[in-house]
C-alpha cells in the first residue's frame, strides 16, 4: 500500500498535494484497491466552487459507484481530462497520472484539518 | 470473436439461406423515395443473418438453456422477492377475454378487463391502507417517479416551489436519489443508526422548508423494520413534507402492517415482486401507485372508473400529471397479480408473510454462525451479511457469489445495501422449502470453510459453468454493443 509522506489525507480517501498557491487532488491506492478496476470517473467543470466535505464528483468501479468529497473548499482550475477515455489510470497510478482537478483553495486553514500519512494509514488499519 | 461453443446468430449465417417464403406481390411495387425523405432510408443492406427456421429454433432454444430462473433453481436474490410464479396466473392471463382484446377496442366491449383492473386497484389500495391507486406505472422505478411528480404537483399546487429537496436513506435502494433527480429534485441521504435504522436525530437535521419528500422502504433494504416510522412520519409532516413507500419489500408485511397506516402519503408496489409478475428477464414489470385523498387529483390520467354499473377511462382530470405509459399499464402483468391475489385470499397473502419472514429468521441463524451479521436483530423478509472475515483470507463477497453457481444457485445480491461492508443480501422468500434454505446455507459453510482451507477454489471459481469469469473492466471500459463481421 503506497502512502506518499508528502501528501495530506482526507478522512473520504482523497489525498491532496499542495503546489505554490494550488492543490492537486486524487484518491488514494487504498481507495482504488478497496474499489476494484474503475470504469468511469465523472469530475466537476473547470470554474465549479468545491465546499470541503461535499460531493464533487464519482468514481464508479465495476461493483459500485462511489461519490469523491472535496478534501478541501475551493475553485476548480485544471481537471484530468485523460481519466475520461483511461479510468484504469486510477488504479495504475493513484498518486501521479490519476490526479483529478487543481483547485485554488478558498481558505488554505482547511488543509489543517486533513491527516499525515501516518494518520491516515493508523485510520485504514483500524478496523 | 467467434465462440465455437456458442456462435452468435450472426455467426451461422450462410448467404443465401432463407428460413421464410413470402407469397408472390400481388399489389403495385411503391419506390420508397417517394414515401419517406432520402435521410431516412438505409443505403447499404442490413447484414442480417441468413439461417433455417430450424437453425433458428435450436440456436435460440440451447440459449434458452443456458439461463437460470426460479423455475430451475434457488434465486435469493435480496430485495428482489424472485419467488415462485403459479402457473394458473398463466392460464389466466391466457384467456382470449384478456389475450385478444385491443386497448382502442370501445369500453363497452371489454368491460370484463375493466372490472379486472377495477377491482385490482381496490384491492391493492386496501393492502396498502390508500384512497386510490392507479395501474399505469410500467415498473417500480416508474412508479418512483409517477408518485414524485405528483408530490411535486401537490406541492407546486400550493405555491410551495421551495421543496427542491428529497431525503432518502444511506441504505435506500439506488433507484430511489435516481428517481428523485429524474423528477427534478436533489437528493439528500439520512443516514443509518447503529442497529441500521434510519437516525431520527440525522433526520431532524437534514429536514426542513426545502424537504419534498422522505422516501424509504418499510421494512429497510437491511430488512429490518423501521419501528419509529410514526416518529418520522410526524418529523416530516411537520415540516411540510411528504412520506413516499417504495414498495420492493411489500412481501414482509401482508396483511400486518399498511403503508397507509404509517403514514406514507404516496406508495409504489412491486407486482413483478410481490404480487408474481414473471420476472428478471420473464417479462415486463407493473409498478401501481397508491394516494392518499390529498393526492387523488394529480393521478396520472385517464383514471380508470366506474359510473354506476359500467367501468370507463375518465379523461377530465384538469390537475392531472398526465398520462405516463401508453394505453393503461402493463395489462398481463395485471392479470397475473390479480389472479394470484384471488387464488391467495386475505388469510393467505398473511401467511405469504410470516413464512417469508420465518425463512429469513431461519436461514439468517444457521448463517450467523459463519459469516458475520452487522446487524444482529429479528428480520423480515431479508437479511445482510457482511463477508468481511473471509476478505481477510484474501476471499472476497464476489468470489462466494461466483461459488455459489457452482452449486447451482443464483447467488444473494452483492455489495449492497452500500452501508455494510462485502454486503451479502439474501431473501429466500415464502415458496421454499425447508430443505432448498438447508441446502444452500449448507453450501454456504462449505464455502466459508473453503475461504480457511483452499480459498483458491473460490477466488478461481466458478468452475462448473459453461464460461468462467466475464473479464467485466473490459467490458465496462470499452463496451461492444453490436456484432461486427469484420472484427
Amino acid at each position: 500500500m503506497s502512502l506518499p509522506k508528502e501528501l495530506s489525507y482526507s478522512e473520504e480517501h482523497e489525498w491532496v498535494k499542495v503546489e505554490g498557491e494550488k492543490v492537486r487532488i486524487g484518491i488514494t491506492d487504498f481507495a482504488q484497491s478497496e474499489l476494484g478496476d474503475i470504469v468511469f470517473v465523472e469530475l466537476p467543470e473547470v470554474g465549479d466552487e468545491l465546499e470541503a466535505d461535499e460531493p464533487f464528483g464519482s468514481v464508479e468501479s465495476v461493483k459500485t459507484v462511489s461519490e469523491l468529497y472535496a478534501p478541501i473548499s475551493g475553485k476548480v482550475v485544471e481537471i484530468n481530462e485523460e481519466l475520461e477515455d483511461s479510468p484504469e489510470f486510477v488504479n495504475e497510478s493513484p498518486y501521479e497520472k490519476a490526479w483529478m482537478v487543481i483547485v485554488e483553495p478558498s481558505d488554505k486553514s482547511e488543509m489543517d484539518e486533513l491527516m499525515t500519512a501516518e494518520q491516515y494509514e493508523e485510520m485504514i488499519t483500524e478496523d | 470473436m467467434a465462440n465455437q461453443d456458442f456462435p452468435l446468430i450472426f455467426e451461422h449465417s450462410q448467404e443465401s439461406r432463407t428460413g421464410f417464403s413470402l407469397p408472390e406481390m400481388d399489389v403495385p411495387e411503391v419506390d420508397l423515395t417517394d414515401m419517406f425523405d432520402e435521410s431516412y432510408i438505409r443505403e447499404t443492406e442490413a447484414d442480417l443473418p441468413e439461417v433455417s427456421e430450424l437453425q433458428i429454433m435450436r440456436h435460440y432454444t440451447a440459449l434458452s438453456t443456458r439461463n437460470h430462473g426460479v423455475d430451475s433453481g434457488f434465486y435469493p436474490l435480496g430485495s428482489c422477492t424472485m419467488k415462485y410464479n403459479p402457473k394458473v396466473n398463466e392460464d389466466i392471463a391466457r384467456l382470449t377475454g384478456f389475450s385478444h382484446i385491443h386497448p382502442y377496442q370501445a369500453e363497452e366491449t371489454v368491460q370484463g378487463a375493466l372490472e379486472l383492473m377495477y377491482d385490482l386497484q381496490t384491492i391493492l389500495a386496501e393492502i396498502t391502507g390508500m384512497h386510490t391507486v392507479t395501474l399505469q406505472p410500467a415498473a417500480g422505478a416508474h412508479g418512483e417517479w409517477t408518485g414524485l411528480m405528483m408530490i411535486r404537483a401537490f406541492h407546486e399546487a400550493n405555491g410551495d416551489f421551495g421543496r427542491t429537496k428529497v431525503i432518502v436513506p444511506d441504505s435506500a435502494h439506488g433507484t430511489n436519489p435516481a428517481s428523485a433527480t429524474v423528477a427534478g429534485f436533489e437528493a439528500v441521504t439520512v443516514k443509518s443508526d447503529d442497529r441500521g435504522l434510519v437516525d431520527l436525530e440525522d433526520l431532524k437535521r437534514v429536514v426542513g422548508e426545502d424537504t419534498a419528500a422522505l422516501m424509504l422502504t418499510n421494512p429497510n433494504t437491511l430488512g429490518l423494520f423501521e419501528e419509529h416510522i410514526l416518529e418520522m412520519a410526524e418529523i416530516i409532516h411537520d415540516a411540510g413534507g411528504k412520506l413516499y413507500y417504495d414498495g420492493a419489500n411489500l412481501n414482509a408485511i401482508l396483511g400486518y402492517a399498511r403503508p397507509g397506516d404509517m403514514g406514507f402519503d404516496v406508495v409504489h408496489l412491486n407486482l413483478h415482486k410481490t404480487f408474481t409478475g414473471p420476472h428478471g428477464g420473464g417479462g415486463p414489470g407493473s409498478g401501481p401507485v397508491g394516494v392518499t385523498e390529498e393526492f387523488a387529483a394529480y393521478l396520472p390520467k385517464p383514471v380508470l372508473i366506474k359510473r354506476g354499473e359500467q367501468f370507463g377511462f375518465d379523461y377530465d382530470r384538469p390537475k392531472s400529471i398526465g398520462r405516463v405509459k401508453p394505453y393503461y399499464g402493463n395489462f398481463g402483468i395485471n392479470v397475473r397479480a390479480y389472479t394470484y391475489i384471488r387464488t391467495m385470499g386475505a388469510e393467505g397473502l398473511k401467511k405469504v408473510s410470516e413464512y417469508a419472514v420465518l425463512n429469513a429468521n431461519y436461514m439468517m441463524r444457521r448463517l450467523e454462525k459463519e459469516y458475520d451479521l452487522p446487524f444482529n436483530q429479528h428480520c423480515k423478509h431479508e437479511f445482510v451479511l457482511s463477508g468481511k472475515s473471509q476478505k481477510k483470507l484474501g476471499v472476497r463477497t464476489l468470489d462466494i457469489a461466483k461459488r455459489l453457481l457452482d452449486f447451482g444457485y443464483h447467488p444473494p445480491t452483492i455489495y449492497f445495501p452500500l452501508n455494510v461492508e462485502e454486503a451479502l443480501m439474501v431473501e429466500p422468500t415464502e415458496t421454499e422449502s425447508k430443505e432448498t434454505l438447508d441446502a444452500f446455507v449448507d453450501a454456504m459453510i462449505q464455502i466459508s470453510n473453503e475461504a480457511k482451507e483452499d480459498p483458491e477454489i473460490v477466488q478461481e471459481a466458478p468452475h462448473t459453468t459453461v464460461v468462467s469469469r466475464m473479464d467485466e473492466t473490459t467490458a465496462a471500459r470499452k463496451p461492444v454493443l453490436r456484432y461486427n463481421k469484420d472484427s
